[in-house]
């Protein structure tokens, strides 16, 4: 069951496409936003409510990276890997986390606190080494700012 | 000082506010092409311009246009595609937050001349702030009569709406983001039909990066021809270059094309130089699909003439000693880099962001990633190298999309370039570890 505020939203994605279905990956966000994640029982809500097939939205879905059909933690790392990042000391933000969280990428710490993802470039590359924590992009990061970042997402 | 067109108003306080952009002159081509234009005026001074699709294609915007159908009685869209995810390539996010209203006022010039009702920007979904940045510039411009019913009392109409990516690279590519406009997966269409044909919905659809629909605007105002005096040969005109890796001074540029590339890179007005004093090694001249090359021949083509940042040059030589101009992200790497190291990321890239649709580039680029890890980490064999090679030709050309041959042109450059690198690996696996 989708809630009103969830169905209000989607409703006014809706109105900017001349196809229902045309908002459904726009739905599927707002569900996540919601709830953190897009469970079984939350797809099927919103392929009821789209008026499409649960394996349609499925596939759909799982083709993009940001719709999270596994639950992550309360706050979502994004680290890129791409070349400039990768050129100018990505690997040592990498160790930093993994030291630091004792997570690997793809894994969330026990406490649910956050998820650790690759991202492809994140159009930042001017200040490589570059990640993001949900909406907020961090720049030029150095390994010994990564507690003080961290302190900040509970 | 070259001339800016894009970011002429860059260091202006408040320019991404609707009032100061219009007190330096902003919306002032929307008044003229409305008030005293036709669509096809419009698109003959862009013709005239000579502007090419700033995506990397390169194909002539105003000629884009041209070949938009007009059946009656079916809406045409134009799409705006921001999407910008080639690693190296910064330029479009750069525009977008720092002077929304650039793109917005090319997109109401440009829809005009199409006689698009309805326009999409279509936004990478890692791009939030982005996102509200243009939701509150498009509110500003309809608050002020720039956009809605009626404009300007012209009797023309125009919504525009900013759509949110779901972060896969492929969407980039126009038939993969009208696929997901649509609300479905990403997989490229086969072209043609190109979208000026049949696009979103299968109605008629241009698609266009944010630098080529914001260039739009200064074009009306000031006339294709004034556009084309700037630049170089059929390279018309000033492009952003994004400008990363071992350099003193990383960031978004406009250059006017034909600007030597020792200049870009050497001179303080630019780059600055490569950082902490080290020799320049390698550049990727234009976003992570084009192929590399090496210092002099980035400085110089094989002729000896100085390399100059235009289409044409920096393709002089062809793939045998030339690269390509494409998303203008140019990527610096100093002596310590290491060419296989690199081409391992490019080549892991490309494998995950394949939509599989193609078999070539969907197991391709599987093996080709597998083979330069095993190259990197030691376990390399001197066959590894030819079936590298053997692996990226036969991808080249037999994709729907050019994602394949992204993917293969790194490696086959890399080779190329720098087989000793390659050799040295598989012959001192312990001394390339290090
Ligand atoms: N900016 C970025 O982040 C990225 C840019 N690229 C660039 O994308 C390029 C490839 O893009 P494509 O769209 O596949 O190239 P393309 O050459 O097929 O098309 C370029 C544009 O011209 C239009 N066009 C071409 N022939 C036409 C015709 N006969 N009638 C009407 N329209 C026509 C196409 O619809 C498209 O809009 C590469 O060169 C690469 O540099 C690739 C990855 C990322
Ligand atoms: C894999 C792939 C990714 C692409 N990504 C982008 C992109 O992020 N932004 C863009 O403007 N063009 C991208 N393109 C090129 C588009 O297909 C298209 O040529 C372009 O948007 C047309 O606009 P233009 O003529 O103004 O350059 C990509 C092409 C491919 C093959
Ligand atoms: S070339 Fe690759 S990305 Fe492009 S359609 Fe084929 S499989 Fe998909
Ligand atoms: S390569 Fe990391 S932000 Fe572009």
């Amino acid at each position: 069951m989708l809630s009103s505020e969830e169905i209000k939203e989607i409703e006014h994605e809706v109105a900017q496409v001349p196809h229902r279905k045309a908002a459904c990956i726009e739905a599927l966000k707002i569900v996540q936003k919601h709830r953190g994640w897009v469970s079984d029982s939350s797809l099927n809500a919103v392929a009821d409510y789209m008026e499409m097939s649960t394996a349609e939205l499925d596939s759909i879905a799982t083709f993009y990276n940001l719709i999270f059909r596994k639950p992550v933690g309360r706050h979502v790392i994004l680290l890129c890997d791409s070349i400039s990042c990768w050129v100018m000391g990505y690997e040592k933000v990498y160790d930093a986390f993994k030291n630091h969280l004792g997570i690997h990428f793809g894994e969330t710490t026990p406490d649910g606190r956050f998820t650790l993802l690759p991202n492809v470039c994140l159009g930042t590359c001017d200040h490589a080494p570059a990640l993001m924590i949900d909406e907020d992009t961090y720049r030029d990061v150095k390994e010994e700012q990564l507690e003080g970042i961290l302190e900040k997402y509970k | 000082m070259a001339q800016k067109i894009l970011l002429k108003d860059i260091d202006v306080p408040g320019i991404e506010t609707f009032d100061v952009f219009r007190k330096q002159g902003g919306y002032s081509a929307v008044e003229k092409v409305l008030k005293t234009m036709s669509p096809e005026d419009v698109v003959e001074e862009v013709k005239k311009s000579g502007l090419r699709g700033r995506g990397g294609a390169g194909f002539p915007t105003g000629m884009k246009w041209s070949f938009l159908a007009k059946p009656e009685g079916v809406p045409r869209y134009l799409v705006c595609n921001a999407d910008e995810s080639e690693p190296g390539t910064f330029k479009d996010r750069y525009l977008m937050t720092k002077l929304p209203h650039v793109l917005i006022e090319g997109m109401i010039v440009a829809s005009y001349a199409l006689g698009a009702n309805t326009s999409y920007i279509y936004v990478r979904g890692e791009m939030m702030p982005q996102i509200r940045i243009l939701e509150k510039a498009i509110a500003e411009a309809k608050a002020a009569g720039f956009l809605g019913e009626n404009i300007l009392g012209s009797g023309y109409d125009l919504e525009i709406y900013v759509q949110p990516g779901g972060g896969a690279y492929i969407c980039g590519e126009e038939t993969a983001l009208l696929e997901s406009l649509e609300g479905k997966r990403g997989n490229p269409r086969i072209k043609p039909p190109f979208p000026a044909i049949a696009g979103l919905y299968g109605c008629p659809t241009v698609v266009n990066n944010v630098e080529s629909i914001a260039a739009t605007s200064w074009i009306v105002l000031n006339g294709g021809d004034e556009y084309a005096k700037i630049g170089i040969g059929r390279s018309t005109g000033t492009k952003l270059i994004s400008a990363s890796g071992n350099i003193n001074k990383p960031g978004v540029y406009e250059i006017e094309l034909g600007l030597p590339v020792e200049e870009f890179i050497y001179s303080d007005e630019y780059c600055g130089g490569i950082a902490n004093g080290k020799r320049l090694k390698a550049v990727v001249a234009g976003g992570s699909s084009v192929p590399i090359l090496p210092a002099n021949l980035i400085l110089r083509t094989v002729n000896g003439e100085p390399r100059l940042m235009s289409y044409e040059s920096l393709a002089d030589g062809g793939f045998a000693s030339g690269t390509m101009l494409g998303s203008g992200g140019f990527i610096v790497m100093d002596e310590d880099a290491c060419i296989v190291r690199n081409t391992w990321n490019f080549s892991r890239f490309y494998h995950h962001e394949s939509c599989g649709q193609c078999s070539p580039c969907r197991e391709g680029t599987g093996w080709m990633e597998k083979i330069l890890h095993r190259i990197e980490y030691g376990h390399g064999k001197m066959s590894d190298i030819d079936l590298l090679w053997d692996v990226q030709r036969k991808i080249e050309g037999n994709t729907i999309c050019p994602l394949g041959d992204a993917a293969a042109w790194p490696v086959a450059s890399a080779i190329r370039h720098f087989r000793d690198e390659f050799e040295w690996h598989v012959n001192e696996p312990k001394a390339a570890m290090e």
